[in-house]
């Protein structure tokens, strides 16, 4: 359980943490950082709650070793947009009151982020396809695919 | 200032509407300010349905100020008005209707001042208007504003009852589509989850809990634990074990290894998983007559001979339907924060609570007896979590965080559970066992109905009994006894009850409620409670006899259903479903359309569904079309979002979900064993709201449950000819059913 100094490079800062290199970066990311966007869901990488993305994939960070996410571009829900100059994905979601609750909503933005990232005209199977690691309890799974769908026909890019 | 109120010692208070009743003083709801803003106070609390948005509208629609303009404050103990829980879809109706009547007279107050400093005359002030918060005369002239005369004594007095919120017709902001004022924090990833609190000098907890529902400690070795990293101390009071920590990766590590250092009796307490309506009707049972109706010209009854219905030609049917234990299944893990004050004898002096608790008012009591401290010493205060459905685990977090930071005094603590723990300690909606027995005469009528259900109790909510029923206090060394389930009167909307009576004219009834006493498996209150086996029960067995009589299902409901507005929802869904032309078209194999209506607790919300399936080894919903009357409409996306939402979550409960057991422990444990809904297996929704602008709110949050779920059943057995009477509708369940069926 030895700390050492890990590199990391989250939403486009680059800066370092003293931590012992298996702690799950969800850990890191909320407690190190204080990036609270990423939400804990199950610690078992089964409800996607708490994605983050690492050099343009979605990945879970309840699942993945500080070291992993080492000297890779972390993206995370605050990485997305600002209040001031919110993400295409953002503003869709507003624009179609895409949540309840919203524990789900930032796994849910950062996947649909790096599904645009990488095809930015999405069928909608797609979409619930990229979303499908993603559990949401309140019902608003349709309102979030439109959303995404409205995000890239205004060309969202991550 | 107020002659009814200065007087009426002799008199009977007037009935004021909602939760101003019992919180009449008008300080207790809102509070004008210098700048303009208001600051609104409710009862209720933001479980995710958005309701803040929704008061928020009511308050600025009925002061006329920017709704940018008000301040929602969050419920808690210290201040406001105590609404009891927030539940049964009750929040437009108790705290809408308070905060509507409390805002009219608060508006009259302030007017009344401003016209009293400007001496005008009865008729220039019957001639004021309030726009955006500024007092303007029939001469366009403003004469005050609202922030300019902010004094919180003119508010410091009971409401009158006299003066008259707005007519539907005045109404500009009630009935808009407002966005939720929390939508942007929450898509931009703000701290505003109670996981998200930091407080200074925070530690963080975690508790062992036991792992099966009857486990009683053996022993524990503590000493490893408190050497651990980062461990600042453990706990142990009798069965209840947990470890306090410098950061919550600390303490989630350190509770590994606590679970594994302790060694636990389990007795083998529960049912067979496979067999419980037969356990329900086996045990011992509390049985109410529920409700009744008889006639003084019965037609053919269950209550004569079957030669003398088959001489009447009427003829009888006879059915059970069955769910099993639900979990809340909330995305987030239960969490609670708590800081204990304690004297220099390390008595414990004060409390403080943050939690999601849906009613913070019942948790404290309960609270209060566990820790033997009066209520007065502790404080509750409401942090939204994540979704919440019913009683989850809220309270018994909130419960396992006082009793963890009553060892580190003057240090808060945040306790956050496991998914362990979310899905096998939490409370779970019952299991209900439904039995129905009807005649219908020669002319096709319903002439007599039976309703019997089984099941335990749909209620166990904090505060509501001199025994805490918080899940740790059982585990104490001194602890409380385990309470069983109640449920609530009818008049409150009932529990295993509910919507047992019929929504239905038949000409004579009755219903048995018949409540398990032995409760092996901890069940509370869960989003609609017995509504929704009642309705798919109900709404099953009529499409049963339909069939048999040769009748169109709609047409069947609608020959018992005078109600106009159930009439309404119903033809307002067939019509959306195209549902007379259902049939026309060559369907696809497998391919199914069922139709169920109800009206929530037989006083709420009319709710009519159509559901479009596709069934072959296993049931995939593709379409929902739902009616839906909640009456006044205040914001027509939040009914939407709470209807669309209502409705996939059921369609989850009702394909997918039961909670796994073995005869010690609960053994669906994570979201591998538990399964829900998935994005690529939620079906189209399709709502239409029908609007009622001069009746009352009668709530959204509930009334799809039973709908939905018969819809589905009776698209399954119009596309497979096979008849589902047991929830979940899985592949397991309809190969057993195939393989059942005689055909």
């Amino acid at each position: 359980m030895a700390l050492r100094t890990v590199n990391l490079k989250i939403n486009g800062q680059v800066t370092s943490v003293e931590a012992e290199e298996n702690t799950p970066l969800v850990y890191v990311l909320r407690e190190e950082l204080g990036l609270k966007g990423t939400r804990l869901g199950c610690g078992q990488s089964q409800c996607g709650a708490c994605h983050v993305m690492l050099d343009g994939i979605s990945v879970p960070s309840c699942d993945t070793p500080l070291w992993a996410a080492e000297n890779k571009a972390v993206v995370t829900i605050e990485g997305l947009g600002k209040p001031d100059a919110l993400h295409a994905l953002q503003q869709a979601f507003i624009e179609e009151q895409a949540a309840q609750c919203g524990y789900c909503v930032s796994g849910i933005l950062v996947s649909a982020a790096a599904l645009l990232g990488k095809c930015p005209q999405p069928s909608e199977a797609q979409v619930r396809e990229a979303l499908d690691a993603h559990l949401c309890r309140c019902g608003a799974h349709n309102r979030m695919v439109r959303a995404v769908l409205k995000a890239a026909t205004v060309g969202a890019v991550t | 200032m107020s002659s009814n109120t200065s007087d009426s010692s002799s008199k009977i208070p007037v009935v004021l509407p909602g939760s101003l009743q019992t919180n009449r003083r008008l300080s207790q709801w809102l509070a004008f300010h210098a700048d303009g803003c208001v600051t609104v106070r409710t009862g209720k609390v933001d479980l995710g349905q958005g309701i803040s948005t929704v008061l928020a509208q009511i308050a600025a629609e009925e002061l006329d100020v920017d709704l940018a303009c008000i301040r929602m404050e969050r419920a808690s103990t210290v201040q406001g008005p105590n609404e009891g829980m927030t539940a049964g879809s009750m929040s437009v109706q108790d705290s809408g209707s308070a905060l509507r009547q409390a805002c009219a007279e608060a508006r009259e107050i302030y007017l009344n001042l401003a016209a009293l400093q400007r001496g005008l005359t009865p008729s220039q002030r019957a001639e004021l208007r309030v726009v955006d918060g500024e007092f303007v005369s029939s001469a366009d002239e403003i004469i005050g504003r609202y922030g300019a005369l902010a004094d919180d004594a003119l508010l410091d007095i009971e409401a009158s009852g006299i003066a008259k919120p707005k007519s539907a017709a005045e109404h500009t902001l009630t009935g808009q589509a407002v966005p939720r004022l929390d939508m942007p924090g929450k898509v931009l990833g703000q701290a505003d989850f109670i996981h998200d609190m930091v407080l200074p000098g925070q530690l963080y907890g975690r508790v062992a809990h036991p792992p099966s529902p009857r486990a009683v400690l053996l022993e524990v070795a503590l000493d490893g634990i408190n050497a651990l990293p980062g461990v600042v101390t453990t706990v142990r009071d009798g069965s209840f074990i947990g470890v306090i920590a410098k950061t919550d990766y600390a303490a989630a590590q350190a509770l590994k290894k606590l679970a594994a250092a302790a060694r636990w009796d389990e007795p083998a307490t529960l049912p067979d998983m496979h067999a419980v309506s037969e356990f329900l009707r086996s045990q011992p049972v509390d049985s109410t007559l529920a409700g009744e109706k008889k006639s003084d010209t019965p037609g053919p009854s269950l209550a004569i001979s079957d030669a003398s219905r088959a001489a009447a030609g009427a003829q009888s049917f006879k059915a059970s339907y069955a769910r099993p234990f639900l979990a809340h299944a909330s995305i987030g893990p239960s969490c609670a924060l708590a800081r204990c004050e304690a004297d220099a004898s390390g008595e414990i002096t004060r409390v403080e609570v943050w939690t999601h608790s849906q009613g913070i008012y019942n948790l404290r009591p309960d609270l209060a007896l566990v820790l033997g401290l009066p209520a007065a010493q502790i404080a509750v205060r409401h942090v939204p979590g994540a979704g919440c459905y019913g009683h989850n685990g809220a309270d018994d977090a909130a419960c396992d965080a006082v009793l963890l930071a009553r060892a580190v005094p003057g240090r808060p603590v945040q306790l956050q559970w496991t998914r362990e723990d979310e899905l096998s300690c939490a409370p779970f909606g019952a299991a209900m066992a439904v039995d129905l027995q009807a005649v219908v005469d020669a002319d096709g009528r319903i002439s007599d109905w039976q309703h019997d259900v089984w099941s335990n109790g749909h209620s166990m909510r904090p505060g509501r009994s001199s025994t805490p029923v918080l899940y740790a206090a059982a585990l104490l060394e001194k602890p409380f006894a385990r309470q069983v389930a109640i449920n609530m009167p009818l008049a409150n909307g009932g529990g295993a009850e509910r919507n047992a009576l019929p929504s239905y004219d038949f000409a004579q009834w009755r219903t048995h409620s018949h409540r398990a006493l032995a409760m092996p498996l901890r069940t509370s209150s869960l989003r609609s409670l017995g509504a929704h086996c009642n309705v798919f029960a109900v709404e099953s067995f009529l499409d049963e006899m339909a069939e048999q009589l040769g009748v169109d299902p709609l047409v069947f409901r609608l020959r018992h259903l005078s109600d106009e507005r159930g009439r309404a929802v119903l033809n307002a869904a067939a019509a959306m479903a195209d549902w007379p032309n259902r049939h026309a078209v060559e369907r696809r194999e497998g391919a199914g359309i069922g139709i169920a209506f109800a009206r929530y607790k037989n006083t709420g919300a009319y709710c009519a569904v159509v559901a479009a399936v596709h069934a072959e080894a296993e049931v995939r919903v593709e379409q929902l079309w739902i009616a839906a009357d909640v009456g006044l409409v205040v914001n027509p996306d939040g009914v939407r979002n709470q209807i669309e939402g209502g409705a996939i979550q059921t369609v989850s409960w009702v394909l997918k979900e039961a909670v796994q057991f073995d005869r010690t422990r609960v053994t669906s444990r994570s979201w591998a064993d538990y399964p829900i809904l998935r994005f690529s297996e939620v079906p189209k929704v399709d709502v239409q709201l029908v609007s009622r602008p001069g009746d009352k709110s009668l709530g959204a949050g509930e009334a799809t449950h039973g709908p939905v779920a018969a819809a589905i059943a009776n698209a399954v057995a119009d596309a497979l000819g096979l008849r589902m009477r047991q929830m979940p509708l899985s592949a397991d369940a309809l190969l057993q059913a195939a393989l059942a069926d005689p055909r």
